[in-house]
């Protein structure tokens, strides 16, 4: 590396506010609407805070965990996948996903803030948490570590994104490397809330935590494709050679990811249908009331659909890959949906064959509830779009990321090295030297 | 075959003194492997010994519960008549509102049957010696009283984040806005029975003694009559979810308790 003093603006790619002064009024338009959406949503639920949430809420005493709970799920999950993904390169050093990484942690930590954003409208007494998660821990509690971990990934994740801006580069991996393993270890925790609940049969065994991470990871594939090609809807500049190599990979690695998923739906399905404890809830997505939200959402739009156009997008058609993964965004919303609600949906008592508890539990999201959902997802969608312009559609800036004698290589896009005398391509040749 | 004649009534009792505290310490151990303290288990209880093995009475066989007073409940479901007097009596003691419930009545109805068509189940908080709640509480708010082995809520602690609710395999919390904590059935223990009353509400209210509420490492109490007696079957709520709880169910009609109680009344009071 030079060791040449430089701009920190122009190092961090910083282009401040005065980026955002100059942005077209078709995107100031944008920015504003999802300004005002996270305003008023703010604000309804600071109504529903003072009015009682019991009054504004459609969650009921057996169904306790609603929309809000589904959509911090959607928001930790996605975040959670993205740091995974975006670990591939920077942390584990797979050369092709290194471009990806800027906006992955960036768009991981605003999924993280707009989850805890959202979780403070669910949880009744979110100012006692602060207090008694730190003075009277429950080391046996799910949601103890669920909460503590999560919170400290953030804190690995702003650390390390700090150091990926100023290019300290073995610092941002080893935080990257602990932002990851908590934030697998806060994953896998927020799954064994769900698989450890003794009554509950959807969710109870180990199924969950493991399907949690595959599905984050698959999650954190389809958002950084999303962005990264918003990201150049935005500004064509920051697509390069490199950049589209990630694509390509990031594409494959989601295609594998949603084989994956689709292969543990399968067999949640088959298993369920013999299960005494799951059978009416598997029937319920099967045929009944959920099946719109299995059906089109979780399973043509969260799968199917964008299995299909990132095949056939071959990993260099920007246009289709933004069409998949944003209507994957929409699948795997419900796909977090249909995991929270109908797991309550089944009384514990039913299998007692009483009349109380004969039918299947009903639930209806509310408006604030609506609300409060849509002004967490406004507030991550407004960090994108002010960090596109204020970031420099995270691009770094070509010469710091490049060393002296270095070059990108077109082939595999990393950065190679020249020996003295050796040409550029005698220099891929040696790199990629297979026998 | 000739036996001695060995006069039982008129043999002095020995006393302890002339036993060395090695053969005592041998008994000890004998008790504590029967109640499962021995093999590192905290968490014992009767409970997961009815069915299997019933205790056959005497007062070293109390050792067994981790608490006392450990107080239990045993429901004779042939006995609730639906008449929700428990419910009224919870609800107003307690001050529950009208969207939760610490208690209430299942309705299960038969058809083909030739004694009775339906059948009226109380549920409640089943006060679990290895209770899913208190495990799956953040902040410790949710605790198994160390004396009384009642779940308890310290108000105060909670925050809220309602995964005690689905924890617990009974549906027995809901959050209180007014508390602004979870709450749920401490078995009347603030209400009354640390004023020193010693009846729940529900049970003191039933009019047919289907609620029976007491103490049971008591062994004149009724409940531990009720449930160290191989006549009639004793079961718990969804067993296979190894809770350990402390309500227990049986059929309890009339006739075959008072054979069991052999003279006892229904009710203490």
């Amino acid at each position: 590396m030079t060791g040449r003093m430089v701009d920190i603006s122009k190092r961090w790619g910083f282009h401040g506010v005065e980026a955002l002064k100059n942005s077209s009024p078709m995107y100031k338009m944008v920015m504003g609407i999802f300004a005002i959406v996270t305003l008023i949503g703010a604000a309804i639920g600071i109504q529903g805070f003072f009015a009682g949430y019991h009054h504004v809420y459609g969650v009921t005493k057996q169904i306790p965990w609603g929309l809000l709970i589904s959509t911090y799920i959607f928001c930790v999950v996605t975040s959670t996948g993205l740091c995974i993904i975006s670990s591939i390169g920077h942390v584990f050093g797979g050369e092709a996903f290194m471009p990806i990484a800027k906006r992955a942690v960036f768009m991981s930590i605003m999924f993280m803030l707009g989850g805890f954003l959202i979780i403070f409208f669910d949880i009744e007494n979110p100012f006692r948490m602060a207090i008694w998660n730190v003075i009277s821990p429950n080391f046996s509690s799910n949601m103890w570590w669920m909460g503590t971990l999560y919170g400290a990934y953030l804190v690995f994740m702003v650390i390390e994104y700090y150091f990926l801006l100023d290019q300290n580069h073995s610092l941002s991996r080893l935080m990257g490397f602990f932002g990851l393993m908590v934030g697998i270890a806060a994953h896998s925790n927020l799954g064994g809330i769900f698989g450890m609940l003794h009554g509950r049969h959807f969710w109870y065994g180990p199924y969950l935590p493991i399907y949690f991470i595959i599905s984050a990871a698959m999650s954190g594939g389809c958002a950084i494709l999303f962005f990264t090609t918003l990201g150049w809807k935005i500004n064509p500049d920051i697509m390069n050679q490199r950049m589209e190599r990630a694509i390509k990979s990031v594409t494959q690695v989601t295609i594998f990811l949603i084989c994956t998923i689709i292969f543990f739906t399968i067999w949640k399905i088959v298993t369920g249908m013999v299960s005494e404890g799951k059978h009416l809830i598997i029937m319920s997505f099967l045929t009944g009331d959920y099946a719109i939200n299995f059906w089109v959402f979780e399973i043509f739009l969260g799968m199917i659909l964008p299995l299909y156009l990132l095949f056939k997008s071959r990993g260099n058609n920007f246009n289709m890959i933004l069409w998949a993964t944003g209507l994957m965004m929409i699948g795997i919303f419900f796909m977090r949906y249909d995991i929270v609600i109908p797991g309550q949906m089944e009384s514990v008592y039913h299998s007692l064959g009483v009349v109380e508890e004969a039918n299947l539990l009903i639930y209806i999201p509310s408006f604030h509830e609506i609300m409060i959902s849509i002004m967490g997802i406004s507030f991550i969608a407004l960090a994108y779009f002010a960090g596109e312009k204020m970031l420099n559609g995270h691009q770094l800036e070509k010469h710091e990321i490049v060393p002296e004698g270095g070059y990108i290589c077109p082939g595999c896009g990393a950065i190679h090295f020249m020996e003295e005398g050796e040409s550029e391509e005698d220099a891929m040749k040696r790199h990629h030297r297979i026998w | 075959m000739k036996f001695p004649n060995i006069n039982l009534d008129n043999l002095k009792n020995e006393g302890t003194e002339s036993v060395t505290a090695q053969e005592r310490r041998k008994f000890l151990k004998l008790g504590l492997a029967v109640a499962g303290v021995y093999a590192g288990g905290k968490i014992l209880s009767l409970t997961s010994l009815v069915g299997k093995a019933h205790a056959s009475g005497g007062a070293d066989l109390v050792k067994k519960y981790p608490y006392n007073p450990h107080y239990s409940m045993v429901i004779r479901q042939s006995l609730c008549i639906d008449c929700e007097k428990c419910v009224d009596a919870c609800n107003t003691i307690n001050e529950v509102p009208d969207y939760g419930y610490r208690t209430r009545i299942l309705t299960k109805k038969y058809t083909g049957t030739l004694d009775r068509q339906i059948e009226f189940i109380p549920v409640l908080c089943n006060h679990c010696n290895d209770a899913p709640c208190v495990r799956a509480c953040p902040t410790v708010a949710t605790f198994k009283d160390p004396v009384t082995g009642i779940v308890r809520m310290d108000s105060k602690r909670c925050i809220g984040c309602k995964t005690c609710v689905l924890a617990c395999p009974y549906d027995a919390r809901y959050f209180d806005a007014t508390r602004h904590a979870i709450d749920k059935c401490d078995f009347c223990w603030e209400k009354r029975l640390s004023k020193g009353e010693k009846q729940t509400g529900c049970s003191s209210a039933c009019p047919t003694g289907a609620r029976t509420f007491g103490n049971l490492t008591d062994p004149d109490n009724i409940v531990y009559k009720l449930v160290h007696q191989i006549e009639e079957k004793v079961w718990v709520m969804r067993p296979a979810d190894d809770t350990k709880p402390n309500i227990f169910y049986m059929k309890g009609n009339m006739q075959s308790v008072d054979n069991i109680l052999r003279g006892q009344k229904f009710k203490t009071t």
